[in-house]
């Protein structure tokens, strides 16, 4: 894949790593139950998800990828972390 | 001239030539032997698709097996050998295999060889000598393999006149080109067939598209096409078996294209009829190639048989070559223009050839219902043509069915890649029935599949098009079914009793054509991919030739034997001077992050299952992390250098994941924190002196008294800016010294300089695990597996009781409190030596209640001790187990103790 | 059914392999079967061959969406062993690799099981140690596991590389003498035989779409096929479980990745055992036909696209090169990919859902081939009587709740870190 980080622009996927989904990340403030079931749930969907990807060999910075799991297709990208908070 | 030897035999061939040519040239019409029946086989093709004429070349190290004859480029000194023959080529045993092909029909094996897997193995140690093709080299490859990425706005793979077009076009319009030629030539089919279009226009385009600043890359194959147009493409620098003349012989780029334009062309197809896979059969435009292009002719009385206009134009050629033409056999039932002076026979399909000392003697044919006979020495057979779509297919496009052409043509793109040229309009054909044999009618040349194995299949309920070519193994030869699969998915449809496009097709994979393992490896193959970590201080260890010890990507000295010490004997003293004197050792592996700003001990809350935030400034604590299930993830120090910033230290084997986590918070989880979070790993050398002298060297090289135990300061040593911290992994007091990695040297000098004049020494990683499990110190990786929680390793009374942590919501789960988890104790030897490893069990026969995590001794006394993991072991102290290690013929009894068997009372480490 | 034997073979010799009828029926679909299996993979196969050879039931149907033993049965590297270091999973796959043993003949299909050796190397003490230790647990539970000095392994696979400048010099390694390959495809096909033999209605091209829900309780699937009821359903076609599951408004502890294989052009017999090493991330075998296959880390980010990424691949071959450099100059012929269940502690997951009537049978990452038979001779006891077997009892799906994984690596929930 080429995964256009919003901070270098166009980059060949080797560039980054996939780290997890949005759907499993466990907010501090979950209850216990809750917290399990989002660690050990996932969408997995045959389509569309959010994923979690970081331009590891690259800035290093952490981006939301919007990514079709049978084609392919990268229809967003968005940045994250401090810089990203309005 | 060139010198080529081919079964050892001197031949020369002309500049040019590929060694299926000169072979040709030199009369020689039997090349190899089929896979399973050892049938004889000769040239078919003149190109990649050549299942049949495969050899051997090059010699020592460069040996390449089941190379295509017909894409090896002859250059002097090639070396070419027969293969999957015994004794020779022309008298092969194995051919009594063919005798045979009534039993090995299409999965006889699947059918025969039961009993025990011993006696499958038995019969199978035949069958794999029988099989595989030709033989492996045994030694490393000399050559070098280079890989290159590259981008362009337009990639053109094939430079026949459509390629050639399309990139001079794109290159005059401005765009980046690259043009690719798997050939050794640009525009070979107009070499072929040089009526419209000859080498001197090929030249003028080639130099109008490099003016025009493209690139054009020949004997380069586009061999995968990947995600977001991206092409693997193979470029050939030497020829198969060739000493490279510059030291690469083959190139992998990795190009990124804008647009891909395919001009691939198609594959001439055969006929199925019987014996149709014999020396002297050859498709009908790889005649023409071998006549124009090469200037050989194969065959003197020649017939050809077709379905198409085309291979009429290799009548005429051959005819202009002095050949005679003794009949076309031409399906069409009618003739297909004005009369061109053939023989042409019409509604005429070939049914059979004979041969006589591996070569043809004549040809029969159905000739409207009456069968009709030709001597002849050649063959030359056109079944129509097969667009090449497999890049298209590997980008994850869709196929139409051409029904004048009988082929599958391109339909929709998923990427950005566009067919032209033949590969999108192939010629149109005449649909042909085979009529003979199905028994000896092969499809898949190499892998001796017939019309008649696919019949078997199809009778045997293997009727999806993927269960047909498992079964019968069509299309799974090094030619991957270019030659094979339409012919297959004829009879199949046949057989179904649907149209061709109804059958079903198999997939397309990459690569389009086979390629060099070592070339996919490029520089990797010599270090695996992995590049060592290099220590700052790794020349000041060398100098000391010590023991090394691999340690993820780093390696670390194990021990620093001194006169012809064992690595053992060595490791103890040095353990044994730590706690006697003091001793030194580099720990710059440790994970370290420099943890800065207002928000710097909320972060480290987040993280660290401990609390941080009462640290006083100059102090610091053991602490440790959990993962986000409440497993142990890792573990390590914190120290408060300042009011707002933080130094945290965890494991070297964690140091990249933790690396992650703390990123992970910063950026994903918490990004409000006002806080950096910054890897100092590598920034830092770290120095570690422990021992009961320890403080008075730590004296005399700070100038001042030094931190107690877990505060930290920081200093200069040898006039280099230094950050102390009083921490003990050994149990005897001790410090690390952290230094800016390219200063470490002399301040490494100077601790050995005051070490030395203490009384100590150096200590490797042996003697510090010596020491720690003494004190029984956990390590990340053996006591910390990801399998224990806080409570299994005794560390729940640390945790920090207000939660909010990483990790605080898995530790309520049920079963972490149910009994019989595995849990930290310590072990110590009654009878024997205790295993790093064993098994710890009540009784012989008993399943497993725990393990040894960490094997060592009683450093000043002697005595095998060790820690572990035991099912309700914190209940079990006291009672007597067996370690066990049946793999190593290895035994102790042992007694379950507390998991620390030195100074439990903490003095030795205070002040 | 006419036996297969060679002099069976012979008979066909003379009347051109003619009387051979086909391997499993083409049934259409029945309205109602007492179980159903969605799945037509080995395991799936063997799981309907268990259900009427040992608990003699009748009225079972496996649902195919493609072809038989067209996913992952048809797309792995065909390894077969049973080392590993933690209990219930080095029962289960020994338990299978018993069965292995005598399934050709069980099934009267040859099948291959070759027990060649499967070699673990190792390249550090550390690494020795762990092998150590893996082989211990195993031999202390009646497992086969022998470790090899650097001798023996020169010994055993004369072409790895053994100097000692090697990047990952070769120390010794584990040998499980048991472990070795299959065919991959027969194993599938020879599953269906049997089962349809015994009545298992087979069905291809039939791909579930939907669960028939009363109440709670599934009692039936909705299929390209048409709506078929069942007593109880089980979902075995990992890979895709979270999207079968999703069907029934499960949400799995899956995620699904590519894992990318590769083999070369056949050559004369080179390796003798299956390769496998502690440090690195590759593994290299021959198969019969002389093709030596590789395979290596999944790509490690979530798709369903049976399509993977060349670096990856590149980085395997890197590494089987360091370790047999004889490799090099052989050519690679085709390279495949598979959609594999990644689950969150690396073990599969066998046993009931929150969905009453409502099985699973998935997430078995890239190691589900070796446990064919044993799986499926579980999954099969477990949807016969609704109880877990003995074997697949710790494989339960809330274990993920409770705590009880089973993390053979010790890498935790998140399957890129494995």
């Amino acid at each position: 894949m080429q995964i256009t980080c919003p901070h270098c622009g166009p980059r060949a996927q080797a560039e980054f790593v996939y780290e997890r989904t949005v759907d499993s990340v466990v907010p501090l403030d979950a209850t216990p139950e809750e917290a399990m079931k989002t660690l050990f749930t996932r969408n997995n969907p045959r389509g569309v998800d959010e994923e979690i990807w970081r331009h590891t060999f690259g800035c290093r910075a952490w981006m939301v990828i919007t990514r079709h799991r049978v084609t392919n297709e990268i229809t967003a990208i968005r940045a994250v972390g401090p810089e990203a908070i309005p | 001239m060139i010198n080529f030897t081919f079964d050892g035999k001197a031949y020369q061939a002309q500049a040019g030539d590929t060694l299926a040519a000169a072979l040709l040239r030199n009369g020689i019409g039997l090349v190899g032997r089929s896979f399973k029946y050892h049938r004889p086989r000769g040239i078919m093709t003149a190109g990649v698709e050549e299942p049949n004429a495969l050899v051997t070349v090059g010699e020592g190290g460069r040996t390449e097996p089941n190379t295509r004859a017909t894409d090896v480029f002859v250059y002097e000194g090639l070396v070419a050998r027969s293969q999957n023959r015994w004794p020779s080529l022309s008298l092969d045993f194995g051919a009594i295999l063919g005798l045979a092909a009534p039993i090995f029909s299409a999965g006889f094996y699947y059918k025969t060889f039961f009993g025990s897997a011993k006696r499958w193995m038995f019969y199978e140690y035949f069958i794999r000598k029988a099989a595989g093709l030709g033989d492996a080299p045994s030694e490393a490859d000399p050559d070098h393999y280079s890989q290159r990425a590259a981008f362009c706005d337009v990639l053109v793979v094939g430079a026949g006149p459509a390629g050639l077009q399309a990139a001079l076009e794109a290159a005059e319009a401005g765009k980046r080109v690259i043009l690719v030629e798997q050939d050794s030539i640009l525009g070979p089919s107009l070499i072929r067939d040089p009526q419209k279009l000859d080498a001197a226009w090929i030249e003028a385009i080639a130099a109008r598209i490099r003016a025009a600043g493209g690139r054009i890359l020949t004997r380069t194959t586009a061999s995968g096409y990947w995600e977001h147009d991206l092409v693997t493409l193979t470029q050939r620098i030497s020829e198969p078996g060739q000493v490279p003349a510059d030291s690469v012989a083959q190139r992998l780029w990795h190009v990124r294209a804008g647009q891909v334009i395919l001009a691939t062309g198609s594959i001439e197809r055969p006929m199925a009829f019987a014996h149709n896979d014999r020396p002297g059969v050859m498709l009908s435009q790889a005649v023409r190639t071998y006549v124009q292009r090469f200037g050989v002719t194969p065959g003197k009385r020649v017939v050809i048989a077709t379905n198409n206009d085309d291979a009429y134009k290799t009548a005429h050629a051959l005819q202009d070559a002095g050949a005679e033409i003794v009949a076309i056999i031409d399906a069409r039932p009618a003739p297909a223009g004005a009369d061109n002076g053939f023989p042409v026979h019409n509604d005429a399909v070939p049914l059979s050839t004979k041969g006589a000392r591996h070569c043809l003697k004549s040809v029969s044919a159905q000739v409207g219902g009456v069968t009709k006979s030709w001597d002849a020495d050649l063959l030359a057979v056109s079944g129509g043509f097969t667009p090449v779509v497999h890049l298209h297919m590997q980008a994850g496009g869709t196929l139409d069915w051409n029904e004048a052409a009988q082929a599958f043509v391109p339909a929709k793109s998923r990427q950005n890649v566009t067919t032209i040229g033949g590969a999108a309009n192939p010629d149109p054909v005449f649909t042909v029935t085979p009529a003979s044999n199905p028994k000896k009618s092969f499809i898949d040349f190499q892998n001796d599949v017939t019309l008649a194995d696919v019949d078997l299949a199809w009778a045997e309920g293997y009727r999806s098009v993927e269960h047909l070519k498992r079964y019968t193994t069509l299309g799974m030869a090094t030619d991957q079914g270019k030659l094979s699969n339409m012919a297959a998915l004829g009879r199949l449809a046949e057989k179904q009793g649907v149209a061709i496009p109804e059958a079903g097709l198999t997939t397309f994979r990459p690569p389009y054509t086979p390629v060099t393992m070592g070339l996919f490896a490029g520089s990797g193959a010599k270090d695996g991919g992995a590049h060592i970590r290099r220590l700052a201080l790794y020349d000041v260890h060398a100098a000391k030739n010590p023991i090394w010890q691999p340690l993820g990507y780093w390696f670390r000295p194990r021990a620093y034997p001194a006169n012809g010490e064992t690595m053992q004997q060595s490791s103890r003293r040095e353990a044994r001077t730590v706690r006697t004197s003091v001793g030194m050792t580099d720990v710059s592996t440790l994970a370290k992050f420099e943890i800065s700003g207002p928000d710097a001990a909320a972060f480290l809350e987040t993280v660290c299952a401990t609390t941080v935030n009462k640290l006083a400034v100059g102090r610091g604590r053991y602490t440790f992390m959990l993962r986000e299930d409440g497993f142990v993830f890792d573990d390590g120090t914190v120290w408060r250098l300042d009011e707002n910033r933080y130094l945290l230290t965890s494991s070297t084997g964690g140091a990249d994941r933790m690396a992650t986590l703390l990123s992970y918070v910063r950026q994903y989880l918490c990004p409000q924190l006002r806080v950096s979070a910054v890897n100092v790993q590598e920034h830092y050398a770290g120095i570690a002196v422990a021992g009961p002298q320890a403080k008075a060297a730590l004296t005399a090289l700070i100038g001042e008294e030094p931190p107690r135990h877990m505060s930290t300061v920081p200093a200069t040593i040898a006039g280099v800016p230094v950050i102390v911290l009083a921490a003990s992994y050994s149990g005897e007091r001790a410090f690390e010294i952290y230094v800016e990695a390219s200063h470490a040297t002399p301040v490494w000098a100077a601790c050995e300089t005051e070490v030395s004049a203490h009384g100590g020494c150096l200590f490797g990683m042996d003697a510090m695990d010596f020491l720690r499990i003494e004190k029984g110190h956990l390590v990340v990786g053996t006591e910390v597996d990801g399998r224990l929680t806080p409570q299994d390793l005794g560390l729940d009374k640390m945790l920090n009781k207000a939660g909010g942590f990483i990790g605080a919501s898995g530790l309520s789960r049920t079963a972490f409190s149910e009994p019989g988890r595995r849990q930290l104790v310590g072990l110590e030897a009654i009878e024997g030596t205790i295993a790093e490893g064993a098994m710890l069990i009540t009784r012989e026969g008993e399943t497993p209640q725990g393990h040894v995590t960490a094997a060592g001794i009683r450093v000043m006394e002697g005595g095998s001790i060790a820690l572990g993991q035991l099912e309700g072991g914190f209940e079990r102290h006291g009672e007597e187990l067996i370690a066990t290690s049946p793999t190593r013929g290895q035994k102790a009894r042992i007694r379950v103790v507390q998991p620390h068997f030195y100074d439990s009372a903490g003095e030795r480490y205070r002040d | 059914m006419e036996r297969y034997s060679a002099l069976s073979l012979l008979r066909g010799a003379f009347n051109g392999q003619k009387h051979w009828q086909p391997a499993w029926r083409d049934p259409e679909p029945k309205s109602h079967y007492d179980i159903i299996v969605i799945g037509g993979g080995g395991h799936g196969l063997a799981t309907a061959y268990y259900l009427a050879k040992v608990h003699g039931l009748k009225n079972i149907a496996v649902l195919e969406k493609g072809y038989i033993g067209g996913g992952n049965t048809g797309r792995n590297t065909t390894i077969v062993r049973s080392n590993y270091r933690q209990a219930p999973l080095h029962n289960l796959f020994e338990f299978g690799l018993k069965m292995w043993e005598h399934l050709s003949d069980e099934l009267n299909y040859n099948v291959m099981f070759s027990p060649r050796g499967s070699l673990t190397l190792g390249h550090s003490d550390a690494d020795m140690t762990m092998l150590a230790q893996k082989g211990d647990a195993m031999r202390c539970d009646g497992i086969d596991a022998e470790l090899m000095t650097r001798d023996q392994v020169t010994k055993f696979e004369p072409l790895l590389d053994m100097s000692r400048s090697a990047r990952f010099p070769i120390e010794g390694a584990m040998i499980q003498r048991r472990g070795g390959t299959a065919r991959h495809d027969a194993v599938a096909w020879g599953y269906a035989r049997g089962a349809d033999t015994l009545g298992v209605d087979i069905i291809q091209k039939c791909e579930v779409t939907g669960f028939v829900r009363d109440g709670d309780a599934v009692v039936g699937v909705e299929t390209t096929r048409g709506r078929i009821g069942a007593g109880r359903v089980g979902i075995c076609v990992a890979g895709h479980s979270g999207h079968v599951a999703g069907l029934a408004g499960l949400k799995l502890p899956i995620e699904s990745q590519t894992l990318q294989a590769m083999v070369t052009e056949g050559v004369k017999p080179m390796l003798n055992s299956v390769i496998q090493t502690q440090s690195l991330h590759c593994y290299i075998s021959q198969s019969d036909k002389g093709g030596i296959v590789f395979g290596g880390d999944p790509d490690n980010w979530p798709s369903y696209a049976q399509r993977g990424d060349p670096m990856i691949m590149e980085r395997a071959i890197a590494q089987g090169l360091a370790l047999v450099p004889a490799l090099s100059r052989l050519r690679m012929v085709r390279t495949w990919s598979g959609v594999t269940d990644m689950s969150f502690d690396g073990s599969p997951i066998i046993g009931e859902t929150p969905v009453q009537n409502l099985y699973l049978n998935g997430g078995w990452c890239y190691g589900g081939f070796k446990a064919t038979p044993a799986s499926g001779f579980t999954y099969a006891h477990t949807l016969a009587t609704g109880k877990p077997h003995a074997l697949n009892a710790p494989f339960s799906l809330d274990r993920f709740a409770s705590g009880a994984t089973i993390d053979e690596n010790g890498s935790g929930p998140l399957p890129n870190s494995r």
